[in-house]
């Protein structure tokens, strides 16, 4: 009998309980939606992701395509942003370029979020030596500027995609640690953390169950920024050679193909230019906006 | 019998190192608490009561001394010992707001101390319990999927006490578990700590700075000042007869809504000194009307038994 | 005495949210004569501070407005006053000392330089004599002269609280309003704290509005007390005639979940429920749905006030004429 009861009283507080959680995550929503620059930097990266996933849909022609009857045409309703100097669609080309931009530039980050805030986590929870130990190593790759680091490893191991997410991914690692890090150091003196701790948790269960749901904002926040920095590092690599090998239609490639034609060819760099600038600023007004969502210390 | 020592505090102390000096934050203090009993620990702030409190739940590792429950150090416990322990040994704090992990509801909260023991195998039965629970501390059913942020104080102090008395434990700490709280508020908390003490046979050390609220739970009252225990002994005594003179000072500052027994009323002088590289003599010296010199100065007191039961740290006491 | 100083009339201050407006203060009446002390009493969100900040004209505005009312300050209406006007009243005629005296004080002054700030800002005075002036003020609260000198981190919570009252008190106010001025402080300060507030208030000959949640606090330094509960004044009274007929069932219940420690009672009789949200108020009198004493008249209207004597007056239905006695 009494399990029947509290079923029903279980069942009975269901409606209010979803109209409850709802209501936290439309608070989010709520100020975020906000800020205006926000909402703009959501819509152009759902352009951005939108062309991402239907690349095959929306590019007219393939983007390695090589047509040499058509070399270096400006831009016409056949080629919205003309042709290269290969006779290849240079917007078909934009648009498969987004795939590649957005999957390097996430990956890295994701797999330097997950690096850093592990090593950032326990340096913050441990404290002390441990911490003074990480955080040294930690200054030590800081002061290498990332763009140099990326370059050795990629020269050492070779240019190629995976190696440049590779090689942004070790630049990243250490500024997540220190985001989650601080935020760490900063929970850990809360008092649910005692709480917890007198309840006979473990430190493992205090980690992940207290300490990192409560951390994870500032690295939403930071993911996306560093996202938007890694979009254009990658590039950047590419530009130098160092990245995507042709004919991978990489935007930072193509800048840099683009640059031997600015004089008569302006289509050929000026579009994987803009391409990039866009979701990058997409990135960045998404980025902006969400920290002002998510800081606690606006909340009321 | 009401004589049974469930826990024994024996020369406990906790020193802090600051870049200005050792910090006594707690000085050799010793007391006992008996089972079933309400022991109250008054003192302001910075006199090292919440330390003592951290202390006995084992988040802060003292500098020296034991402490006892039920005849075992619990600061040598290993792992094991010290999870079956800290089962016995609840915690309630202060501060309602900053307790409670805001990602967690309710239900998560009071659940998680099943979880960590391994109490239920099926989660059906967990469930069932956690709303028990919320009934015993009078949080309705409605709530199991509310957050800390929707929630009042005073039910956020209930998810508190639920969580503590979950377990079953024998003896709670409670740290100052309403003085954040509003008044009305106050007294509802307060009456349920009361009938949950009765009802579960509970051990409490009442940790607060408040002497009337104090004073309406406790069995007995030990009064603390700048690291030190001054003064122990019933909750009427140290009304009624208070040796120390700082407990006089105390319990004549609090302002009592009573015209009638408006009586006369001591104005300490000075601020409360700094728990840092205390001198020889005793800590309430320079603040004390009553000091004799130069023994004040240059001994410390020590706690003595003047009257059955009734403790002081003080030259003058007889 | 007998003169008024300041007289509020059917002050509305409302927030502006999204969820809803909030009426923090709706429609209270309340007067002070020359050199009285009233004690605003209330838990949280009464609208204690809303009331006070309203006095100042200092309510944040967006989202709060001072939507009806009156402030009657020395025979004229504050409302009607320019800002400029405003700012000359505060700090100078009508002074303010806030809970936290942590941080209403700026770190990187002394304490002196911000003393004589507000001396200069409001009196004609050059600097030699507001500094004279500012010792003998930190006298006056108590505070050695050479401290004036120093930072305000180098002073204790009771001492900040101190300097936050000599600053109050410099250019003689004929009003200070006072919130939860000692609530921070640990007892043995706090009694130090209230000794010179009685103490400057004699020396003063000037009104001040005490907010406070302590119904002990208040009836140490008070004479009138006014009970507030969601934005409304249930009870106004002298402090003899409240604290031994407190007459409004809310009053009734704060008596009696306060623990006195004179008295050896076993079990306190809490008021049930809890303080509504504000911007869900119950309709008729805000505090029917935890009074034990309720009507169904109740839930209509929020009751009009009642004089039981000339000093005492109560917003309940049990006083009203005809209503009461039937349910007795």
């Amino acid at each position: 009998m009494a399990a029947k009861t509290s079923d029903q009283a279980v069942a009975m507080t269901t409606p209010a309980a979803k109209k409850k959680k709802r209501s936290q995550r439309a608070e989010l929503w709520r100020r975020f939606k906000k800020s205006k620059t926000a909402l703009i930097g959501l819509g152009l990266l759902a352009l951005v992701l939108v062309t991402a996933i239907f690349a095959n849909q929306i590019a007219p022609h393939p983007y390695d395509g090589m047509n040499l009857m058509v070399r270096r045409q400006p831009p016409s309703a056949e080629y919205l942003m003309g042709t290269d100097h290969m006779g290849r669609c240079v917007f078909s080309r934009v648009v498969y370029g987004t795939r590649i931009s957005l999957v390097v530039g996430f990956f890295a980050v994701l797999l330097s979020a997950i690096a850093g805030g592990t090593i950032g986590a326990i340096s913050g929870f441990y404290g002390d030596k441990v911490d003074n130990f990480i955080m040294r190593i930690i200054d030590v790759v800081l002061s290498i500027p990332p763009i140099l680091l990326a370059i050795a490893i990629v020269s050492a191991f070779g240019g190629s995609l995976v190696n440049v997410m590779i090689a942004i991914a070790i630049g990243y690692t250490p500024r997540f640690a220190r985001v989650v890090r601080g935020s760490v150091m900063t929970i850990k003196e809360d008092e649910f953390i005692d709480a917890a701790r007198v309840l006979g948790a473990s430190d493992y269960r205090i980690i992940t169950k207290h300490i990192m749901p409560n951390a994870l904002a500032p690295v939403i926040v930071q993911g996306t920024l560093f996202v938007a920095m890694a979009i254009l590092q990658a590039a950047g690599l590419s530009f130098i050679g160092l990245g995507a090998q042709p004919p991978t239609p990489e935007w930072g490639a193509m800048l840099s193909t683009g640059q031997n034609y600015i004089r008569d060819a302006w289509w050929m760099s000026v579009f994987p230019g803009l391409a990039i600038a866009f979701t990058v600023l997409s990135l960045n007004l998404l980025g902006d906006g969400l920290r002002d969502a998510l800081d606690p210390r606006l909340k009321t | 019998m009401m004589e049974e020592k469930l826990l024994e505090v024996e020369n406990l102390q906790k020193i802090f190192n600051t870049p200005r000096g050792a910090l006594h934050a707690v000085d050799n203090i010793n007391f006992f608490v008996r089972k079933g009993e309400t022991l109250g620990l008054v003192g302001e702030s910075g006199c090292g009561k919440s330390t003592t409190g951290r202390m006995i739940v084992r988040l802060t590792q003292p500098t020296s001394g034991r402490i006892m429950f039920q005849g075992q150090d619990i600061h040598i416990l290993n792992k094991k010992q010290l999870k079956e322990t800290r089962k016995n040994i609840q915690m309630v704090f202060q501060d309602p707001f900053s307790s409670l992990n805001p990602r967690m509801s309710v239900s998560d909260l009071i659940k998680e101390t099943f979880d960590i023991h391994k109490v239920y195998r099926k989660d059906k039965e967990r469930d069932e319990r956690v709303l028990e629970i919320m009934n015993v501390v009078g949080l309705s059913p409605r709530l199991v999927n509310s957050y800390p942020h929707e929630l009042d104080g005073g039910r956020r102090q209930r998810v508190g006490i639920a969580r503590a008395i979950a377990l079953n434990p024998k003896c709670i700490v409670l740290d100052e578990p309403v003085s954040a709280l509003d008044v009305s508020v106050q007294a509802q908390i307060l009456n349920l700590l009361d009938r949950l003490q009765d009802e579960f046979k509970l051990t409490y050390l009442f940790i607060a700075h408040d002497l009337s609220v104090v004073k309406h739970v406790s069995d007995r009252i030990a009064v603390m000042y700048v690291g030190k225990m001054v003064e122990l002994t019933d909750y009427k005594t140290i009304f009624k007869e208070p040796l120390h003179p700082y407990s006089r000072a105390l319990i004549s500052a609090i302002p009592t809504p009573n015209l009638k027994k408006k009586k006369d009323r001591i104005i300490l002088e000075g601020d409360v000194p700094s728990p840092i590289n205390p001198g020889p003599g005793c800590r309430f010296y320079p603040r004390c009307r009553e000091r004799i010199d130069p023994i004040c100065k240059e001994t410390e007191p020590e706690m003595r038994e003047v009257k059955p039961g009734h403790f002081v740290a003080c030259h003058r006491a007889e | 005495m007998g003169n008024k100083l300041l007289e509020i009339k059917g002050l509305k201050v409302h927030y502006i949210t999204e969820d809803g407006t909030v009426p923090a203060v709706d429609g209270i009446d309340m007067e002070i004569e020359e050199g009285e002390t009233l004690g605003l009493v209330g838990e949280t969100g009464a609208g204690k501070t809303t009331t006070a900040l309203g006095i100042m004209n200092l309510v944040p505005d967006p989202p709060g407005k001072i939507v009806d009312g009156e402030i009657i300050f020395n025979g004229e209406n504050l409302r009607t006053k320019s800002r400029e006007a405003y700012r000359q009243i505060r700090g100078n005629k009508i002074s303010m000392i806030f809970q936290d005296p942590m941080t209403s004080l700026n770190p990187v002054y002394t304490v002196f330089d911000q003393l004589t700030e507000v001396i200069k800002l409001h009196q004609k005075v050059g600097s030699g004599e507001a500094l004279e002036r500012a010792k003998e003020m930190l006298a006056k609260v108590g505070i050695p002269q050479e401290r004036g000198e120093e930072y305000p981190h180098q002073f204790s919570g009771g001492m900040k609280q101190r300097v936050l009252i000599a600053i109050a008190l410099a250019c003689n106010p004929a009003l200070l309003i006072a919130d939860e001025p000692t609530t921070a402080l640990d007892v043995t300060i706090q009694a130090q704290v209230l000794e010179v507030m009685k103490d400057l208030k004699k020396q003063f000959k000037m009104a001040m509005i005490l907010i406070t949640h302590d119904l002990g606090v208040v009836s140490e330094i008070c004479e009138k007390v006014a009970i507030m509960y969601a934005g409304k004044i249930v009870e106004f009274a002298d402090l003899e005639s409240l604290f031994t007929n407190p007459s409004h069932p809310y009053t009734v219940g704060l008596f009696n979940s306060i623990p006195d420690p004179e008295e050896d009672v076993t079990e306190l009789t809490p008021i049930k429920g809890l303080i509504p949200e504000p911007t869900e108020l119950p309709p008729g009198c805000v505090f029917n749905p935890r009074c034990p004493d309720v009507m169904d008249i109740c839930k209509g209207e929020f009751p009009e006030t009642v004089e039981l004597s000339p000093t005492h007056r109560v917003a309940c239905y049990k006083y009203h004429k005809g209503i009461g006695g039937e349910n007795k």
